[in-house]
C-alpha cells in the first residue's frame, strides 16, 4: 500500500476530527479524496504538523490527528520530546513512514535505512506507541481514538505517487474555515 | 513590580494563555515567572520554529499564544515565520533577548545582532525595541496592537534593558 490508499482508508475515521496534514502530496491527496473544513492543510513549513496538532491538542479539547511523514518528523526530530512531555491525550500523531522523500520524488530517508523512529520515539518518553503495517492503519487509528490516550502512530507502507493537483485555496481560508470548524459543537 | 513580573501580567491581561520558550540567559528571570503562573500553559520547545508550530496549533484552538527566544532564532525561524505565520497571517508576539548589543561578552553575538533588524524589516515585522526600563510599558499596546493586526511583532529586549547579565 502507498499513502493515498491509506488516506483513502482511514478518510471516514478523519472526517469528523481535526486533522493537520502534512505540506506537499499528503495534504494535496487528503484534499482530493475528502476535503473537509476540519483540514488543516499545510502549504509550506515542512516538519511542523505535529507541532502545530500538539498545540492545537492542547488547547482546545477535540481530537486531534496530525498525519506526518517520515522524512518530516526527521526534519523536526525535536517535536518528538516535546510531544512526550506535554501529554495530551486527544492527540494522535500518524506518520506515514513510507521510507522515502515522497513529495520531492521519492529519495530515501534515513527511516527507510537503520532509524527506526518507533524506537526514537519511544526514546523521547511516549508512551503509546504503535508501530503497524499499512493495511493495518485504520484500525490502530481507530483504537487510538477509542482508547482515549496520546498515540503514535508509525505506519508502514510503500513509497509511490498518485498525480494530484495542487491545493488553490487562499491559507487564510483554510486557516478560517478550519478554526470555524473547531469551535463548532 | 519587578520587570518580569510586569511582563508576564501583561501577558496574562491580554489573555495570552500560550507560550513557547527557548532560554536566554537574558530571559530567565521572565521564562522563570511564565513557568510559574497558573494561567499560562508554558511548553518548552527544542527549537524556535517548533515552538512556532505550537504557537499556530494553540491559536487555531482559541488560545493566544507568545514565543519567548534569542535574536539567533530569527536565522532559524525565517521560514516558519513567511509560510505559516504570516501566510496564514496569525497573531505572534515574539519577546526577544537582544543579544550582541552594548555590554556583550560574546562577539559571535554581535555578528547576529547586526542582521537582527534588517531581517525583521526585510520580513516586514513591525519591531520595537526595549532598550530602558520604563520602555516596558509598551508591552500592553504592543500585545493588543498584534492580536488586532494578527502579524507576527517582535519585541527585542537588549542588554541595558535587562541591566546587563
Ligand atoms: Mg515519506
Amino acid at each position: 500500500m502507498i499513502r493515498s490508499e491509506i488516506l483513502k482508508e482511514i478518510a471516514p475515521i478523519l472526517r469528523d476530527k481535526l486533522v493537520v496534514c502534512n505540506i506537499g502530496l499528503p495534504s494535496q491527496e487528503l484534499h482530493l479524496i475528502d476535503d473537509q473544513p476540519s483540514n488543516f492543510y499545510m502549504l509550506g513549513t515542512m516538519g511542523l504538523s505535529s507541532s502545530i496538532g500538539l498545540g492545537l491538542a492542547l488547547s482546545q479539547p477535540k481530537t486531534v490527528i496530525s498525519i506526518d511523514g517520515d522524512g518530516s518528523v526527521l526534519t523536526n526530530l525535536g517535536t518528538l520530546p516535546t510531544i512526550a512531555n506535554n501529554v495530551a491525550d486527544n492527540y494522535i500523531l500518524l506518520i506515514i513512514d513510507n521510507g522515502s522523500y515522497g513529495s520531492t520524488g521519492d529519495q530515501p530517508t534515513y527511516a527507510g535505512l537503520k532509524t527506526s523512529l518507533t524506537r526514537v520515539a519511544e526514546a523521547c518518553g511516549c508512551e503509546n506507541v504503535v508501530e503497524c503495517d499499512a493495511s493495518e492503519t485504520a484500525s490502530v487509528l481507530q483504537q487510538a481514538i477509542d482508547s482515549g490516550k496520546m498515540t503514535i502512530i508509525v505506519s508502514k507502507c510503500e513509497s509511490g505517487n498518485i498525480k494530484v493537483p495542487v491545493i488553490t485555496m487562499d491559507p487564510v481560508v483554510i486557516r478560517d474555515r478550519f478554526m470555524k470548524a473547531v469551535q463548532s459543537s | 513590580m519587578s520587570v518580569n513580573k510586569k511582563i508576564v501580567s501583561d501577558l496574562v491581561a491580554n489573555q495570552i494563555g500560550f507560550v513557547t520558550t527557548v532560554p536566554c540567559k537574558q530571559l530567565a528571570g521572565v521564562i522563570e515567572e511564565i513557568d510559574a503562573s497558573d494561567e499560562i500553559y508554558h511548553i518548552p520547545a527544542n527549537k524556535e520554529d517548533e515552538g512556532m508550530g505550537l504557537c499556530a496549533g494553540a491559536f487555531m484552538g482559541g488560545k493566544r499564544p507568545a514565543i519567548i527566544m534569542q535574536n539567533t532564532a530569527i536565522g532559524v525561524t525565517i521560514n516558519t515565520l513567511v509560510t505559516l505565520t504570516q501566510f496564514y497571517r496569525m497573531p505572534l508576539p515574539m519577546l526577544i533577548s537582544y543579544r550582541g548589543e552594548l555590554g556583550e561578552p560574546v562577539a559571535c553575538q554581535v555578528e547576529m545582532a547586526v542582521h537582527t533588524k534588517a531581517l525583521l524589516a526585510q520580513l516586514n515585522i513591525p519591531t520595537y525595541h526595549f532598550h530602558r526600563e520604563e520602555d516596558v510599558e509598551e508591552l500592553d499596546a504592543i500585545l493588543k496592537h498584534t492580536f488586532m493586526c494578527n502579524k507576527p511583532v517582535a519585541i527585542l529586549t537588549d542588554a541595558a534593558f535587562w541591566k546587563g547579565y
